[in-house]
């Protein structure tokens, strides 16, 4: 199935309890697939096409307040909508889910894949200093897999988590294992699990508030304080990246989503050829692999990022190799997707010493 | 085993559902597969294409830049692909609406009167798959059994009572390729 169609099958298995979405390419699938599957009938999960992405975004902001699992999706265009929303979600410490299946832009753009949203996704987005929990997929496995990572994840620190998809994760199909059913959570449960959450008072001696606003700056302070606490201890703990032939690698590319695996392709025609490239691909892209490239810059003579942007992630490989070996950027924009060779002609062009073909 | 598949042609003409139908029939024969389509407001008159990849490993790029086969349908992708397929690969063409015709002698290129036989046939929804039939006989990728199977799961259960006449038209597209 298609990784849109991996994303709403594994929304229903997660057990969901609210999806709200609004539809743009390259990412339709995930609302027609879940009005296809009728989930309301069977998990007792709400599928709402709301009237535009800001309400989608605040009726999840309004779900995640009473502690159930809610999510929404769209692309770019419909990403830059939300980040008002999402900001008041991370500020008032609720999980939620958010699917961005990137298209090229900026502006309304294109409808063709893109990975342009890296800043706008790990350095906030919306107003305030807040991360989201950034999930980068490169399979339709992964696509479906990490609905329910995010999920938990996001409930673990109730923060917002972000699957950062492009359009050719959203949009091609391979094989999928898909989870096994997880009934959704009782209110009973909810109200043990999330005793923040608006669920009623139930004889408690107080009212549960959920607002991102204070007005004493001292305890807005505190909140800030408190928010900064919580990404210290995601850098900490959930740093997750796939490593690819870096034992013996004289060069190292570092990409995400399908580019990596284009990069692969790339790097798999280079060692047939006795060139020794290694891969890393972050997966979690905040928290970002900071360690893990420099460990890696220590043993290798130079390094490429590819992307499909003007050169964003780069940022963040370079403060990682802290100028250790020269760090380049190669990347096609507007929608247009390197192939296999191309990443070869940049690895050829930025390190003349090596020859693949 | 791996090979790396284009279907090129006219939006409309089935293109991407020949492919949808080629890959799960190789997950029914359990190989590893990807479906990459060039998406985007294609529809019936613009072009479309999609990549279709069957190997019995796990596969990295979904994106290629050359392929093993090609199945090409209007003379736009001919010009776009002809060049496109590696030495030794295979070029599967429809010749009706070609003007130019492929000139590359090393590689091996099969022509295949698609649209005349669908014509004959009486229904030009079988067009696809008579081309399906065409490709499996030039590359043996997948077994036939595994093709119906892909073709069950594929087409929604209203329209199984048309099976039938797509394996048929399979059968014919493969007595069209000369051994």
């Amino acid at each position: 199935m298609k990784g849109n169609e991996a994303i709403a099958h594994a929304a229903i298995r997660y057990g969901v309890d609210g999806y709200f979405g609004y539809p743009i390419t390259p990412q339709s699938e995930v609302l027609e697939t879940l009005e296809a599957e009728m989930p309301w009938e069977t998990t007792g999960m709400v599928v709402l096409q709301a009237e535009s992405e800001v309400a989608a975004i605040n009726m999840v902001y309004g779900g995640a307040s009473t502690g159930k699992a809610v999510m929404t999706s769209s692309s770019s265009p419909g990403v830059s909508l939300k980040q008002e929303g999402i900001s008041y979600i991370a500020a008032s410490e609720l999980p939620a889910l958010i699917v961005n299946v990137m298209r090229g832009g900026p502006g309304l753009g294109t409808i063709q894949p893109s990975q342009a949203d890296y800043f706008q996704a790990t350095k906030g987005g919306g107003h305030g200093d807040y991360h989201l929990i950034v999930l980068s997929p490169a399979t339709v496995q992964e696509m479906a897999d990490f609905v329910g990572l995010g999920l938990d994840l996001a409930f673990k620190y109730r923060t917002p988590a972000m699957i950062l998809a492009d359009g050719v994760v959203g949009q091609m199909m391979e094989k999928v294992v898909l989870p096994p059913f997880r009934p959704r959570r009782t209110d009973e449960e909810i109200a043990l699990q999330c005793p923040w959450a608006l669920t009623g008072k139930h004889g408690r001696d107080h009212h549960n508030v959920i607002t991102s606003l204070e007005m004493d700056s001292v305890k807005m302070e505190h909140n800030n304080i408190r928010f900064q606490q919580t990404y210290k201890t995601i850098e900490e703990n959930e740093v997750r990246y796939e490593e690819k032939f870096t034992e013996d690698a004289d060069y190292l590319i570092v990409a995400f989503g399908s580019v990596a695996r284009i990069c692969l392709k790339a790097i798999e025609e280079a060692r047939e050829k006795g060139i020794k490239i290694g891969l890393l691909r972050p997966i979690t892209l905040w928290p970002f692999p900071f360690k893990e490239i420099a460990r890696l810059s220590h043993r290798v003579k130079g390094i490429l990022t590819v992307e499909l942007n003007a050169g964003q992630m780069i940022e963040d490989v370079r403060l990682a190799d802290e100028g250790h070996v020269p760090v380049y950027h190669f990347g096609r924009m507007g929608g247009m997707i390197p192939n296999p060779s191309e990443v070869i002609d940049a690895l050829q062009s930025h390190f003349p010493e090596i020859t693949i073909k | 085993m791996k090979e790396e598949i284009i279907i090129a042609g006219f939006g409309g003409q089935g293109v991407l559902s020949m492919g949808k139908i080629l890959a799960y029939a190789g997950l029914m024969d359990d190989l590893e597969v990807t479906w990459m389509p060039a998406y985007g407001p294609e529809q019936r008159g613009g072009t479309a294409n999609v990549t279709v990849i069957l190997s019995d490993r796990s596969i990295s790029s979904p994106i290629v830049d050359m392929y093993d086969t090609a199945v090409i349908l209007n003379q736009q992708s001919l010009d776009k692909f002809e060049s496109k397929v590696k030495p030794g690969g295979t070029l599967i063409y429809d010749p009706y609406g070609i003007r130019h015709k492929p000139t590359r002698t090393d590689i091996r290129v099969i022509e295949v009167p698609a649209t005349e036989a669908t014509i004959e046939m009486g229904n030009a929804k079988t067009y696809n798959m008579l081309l399906l039939g065409a490709l499996l006989q030039a590359r043996p990728l997948v077994p036939d059994d595994a093709v119906i199977r892909g073709l069950k799961k594929t087409l929604p259960e209203r329209h199984h009572h048309l099976i039938p006449l797509n394996e048929q038209a399979i059968a014919k597209g493969k007595s069209l390729v000369k051994q």
